[in-house]
């Protein structure tokens, strides 16, 4: 019997290492981790990634709000517009985007803080989620002017043309006839442009903001579950993506209303 | 020949009608390359004006002259009496002095182009209604009712709601000149209509802009329809070089040209 002993021992052994990995893994006591009510973290992390998609709808807007300014610059403008805008499309390409952050992060704050004092009011606690918005909105904006003046460039100017001839004014040929008739071009690039954006946001865990990043780290710190709260970011910015790319669908088929299908009668 | 009888008669009942176009001594220059020359040139209400000439004889470029598409380098030019104030830029261009006096006089110039130019993202109706609706300020439903009247008279009543791209090139041409007619123009603009389409689409766009000429419209027609113009037209120009060589009403242009480079266009083109 002993050596029937002897050979079991072993067998057990690896098979409890086995199951000591599943469980650091995906054991049950770590999913218990993402539950919604406390000790879980399950509620922390909507709470991230909500702060993710705030950041990223905002940044995304204002940067196409910079896109159209800088387009209608580029490609419109005198020559002094034209060379601001050069400059600043080539820098923030050229950057790294997480240098770019801490740059304009801290040294934006110190300057607007120097600033309030030179002015005489006293320093301002600058709002974390306003300032994460305001770095990446500057670096979509960048992105978003080659975007969109491509696009323009792409529109027959002959529609152009015929607005000016039945006397449109500027702002109203801008509204009525570049941007919906640009907006078939422009959408591969812009949804590209949206999904980099919501994982750009990611880049705000340096600076401390409670992203859904910097507060899966957080968790994954605070309970050594690292593969479980990271695998659960990795779902819910997939999901974010999926759920994007179902609306980015809708808009592009609507965009392109009036256009033959490309792939012809089937 | 009804047009031919008909259009004289119309011509004499307006013959101290007011002056609706006049340019002056219009020059345009591209860079070093002259491609007006000096053109004078005055419609009447009532009248149909046909340019012809040759390719690059700066007969486009000065229909584009009218509603200030192409500035012109000097000259002058009368819409309605109302002259078009133009300044010299920093660049060395002649410029509108005033933005919203070219938009206002645009707006009654109702302009026809040679590869139509609807807006792609709009269906007919919607542009057809598109500048009286948010240029000229008029209510929804009535250009809309205006616009579906139009459509209906260019033939075109059940592709309301179609896409530019999927009608022919024939029927987004009659579309386009049914844009043209919403805005009521004082004066309509035709440049080239019917070059860019198949042979057997011309006949039922030049159908369109006929029954428009009889109806006493004022309009200036840049064309290649040497018959046409010849039917339709009060008065032909044809330019050479940047310069009017020759005008005067259809019958002596046509029948009797004095000049040999018009009759050697005629016989090429005829």
């Amino acid at each position: 019997m002993a050596a029937g002993h002897f050979r079991i021992r072993p067998q057990s052994q690896t098979r409890g290492y086995k199951l000591d990995v599943l469980v650091s893994l995906f054991g049950a006591s770590t999913l218990e981790l993402l539950s919604f009510e406390p000790p879980g973290w399950g509620a922390n992390l909507l709470r991230g990634l909500a702060a993710s998609i705030q950041i990223a709808c905002g940044a995304f807007g204002l940067g196409l709000l910079i896109g159209i300014g800088g387009a209608y610059g580029k490609l419109y403008g005198g020559p002094v517009v034209r060379d601001l805008l050069e400059t600043y499309t080539t820098v923030v390409r050229a950057v790294p985007e997480l240098v770019l952050i801490l740059i304009l992060y801290f040294a934006g704050t110190d300057l607007i803080n120097q600033l309030m004092t030179a002015l005489g009011y006293p320093p301002v606690d600058i709002n974390g989620l306003i300032a994460g918005i305001g770095v990446l909105a500057v670096v979509q904006g960048a992105y978003s002017t080659e975007v969109l003046r491509g696009a323009i460039l792409a529109i027959p100017q002959g529609q152009i043309e015929a607005a000016r001839a039945y006397g449109m004014p500027p702002g109203l040929l801008l509204r009525r006839i570049t941007l919906p008739a640009m907006l078939p071009f422009a959408i591969p690039g812009l949804a590209n442009l949206w999904l980099i954006a919501t994982k750009d946001t990611a880049l705000l865990a340096v600076v401390g903001f409670s992203e859904l990043t910097q507060t899966t780290r957080q968790a994954a710190g605070a309970t050594k579950a690292y593969f479980t709260f990271f695998m659960a970011a990795g779902v819910l910015y997939l999901s974010l993506t999926l759920f994007s790319e179902v609306i980015i669908k809708r808009v592009e088929r609507w965009s392109r209303r009036g256009m033959p299908s490309v792939s012809g009668p089937h | 020949m009804t047009a031919a009888t008909a259009v004289p008669a119309i011509r004499a009942a307006v013959e101290d009608a007011a002056e609706a176009i006049h340019i002056e001594d219009l020059h345009k220059k591209f860079g070093q390359l002259h491609v007006l020359k000096g053109v004078s040139l005055s419609a009447r209400d009532g009248d149909v004006v046909a340019i012809i000439g040759g390719s690059g004889s700066g007969k486009s470029t000065l229909l584009r002259c009218i509603n200030c598409l192409e500035n012109p380098t000097s000259g002058i030019i009368r819409v309605n009496g109302e002259e078009i104030r133009l300044k010299g830029d920093s660049h060395g261009n002649t410029v509108p002095a005033d933005r919203r006096q070219i938009e206002r006089i645009r707006s009654k110039l109702g302009m026809v182009f040679q590869n139509f130019n609807l807006w792609s993202h709009m269906t007919l109706l919607d542009n057809v209604i598109e500048v009286p609706v948010h240029v000229l300020g008029v209510k929804r439903d009535e250009a809309i009712a205006y616009g579906e009247q139009l459509l209906a008279r260019v033939g075109l009543a059940e592709k309301r709601d179609v896409y530019p791209a999927f009608l022919s090139g024939g029927q987004q041409q009659r579309g386009a000149i049914a844009r043209a007619l919403a805005i009521q123009p004082r004066v309509m603009l035709f440049d080239e209509p019917t070059s860019a389409l198949d042979p057997e689409l011309v006949g039922e766009v030049l159908k369109v802009i006929g029954d428009l000429a009889r109806e006493g419209r004022t309009m200036i027609l840049v064309t290649h329809e040497m018959k046409f113009a010849r039917e339709v037209a009060s008065h032909v120009v044809y330019l050479h070089n940047g310069k009017v060589e020759e005008e005067g009403p259809p019958a002596e242009v046509f029948g009797a040209p004095k000049s040999d480079r018009l009759k050697q266009f005629l016989r090429n083109v005829g």
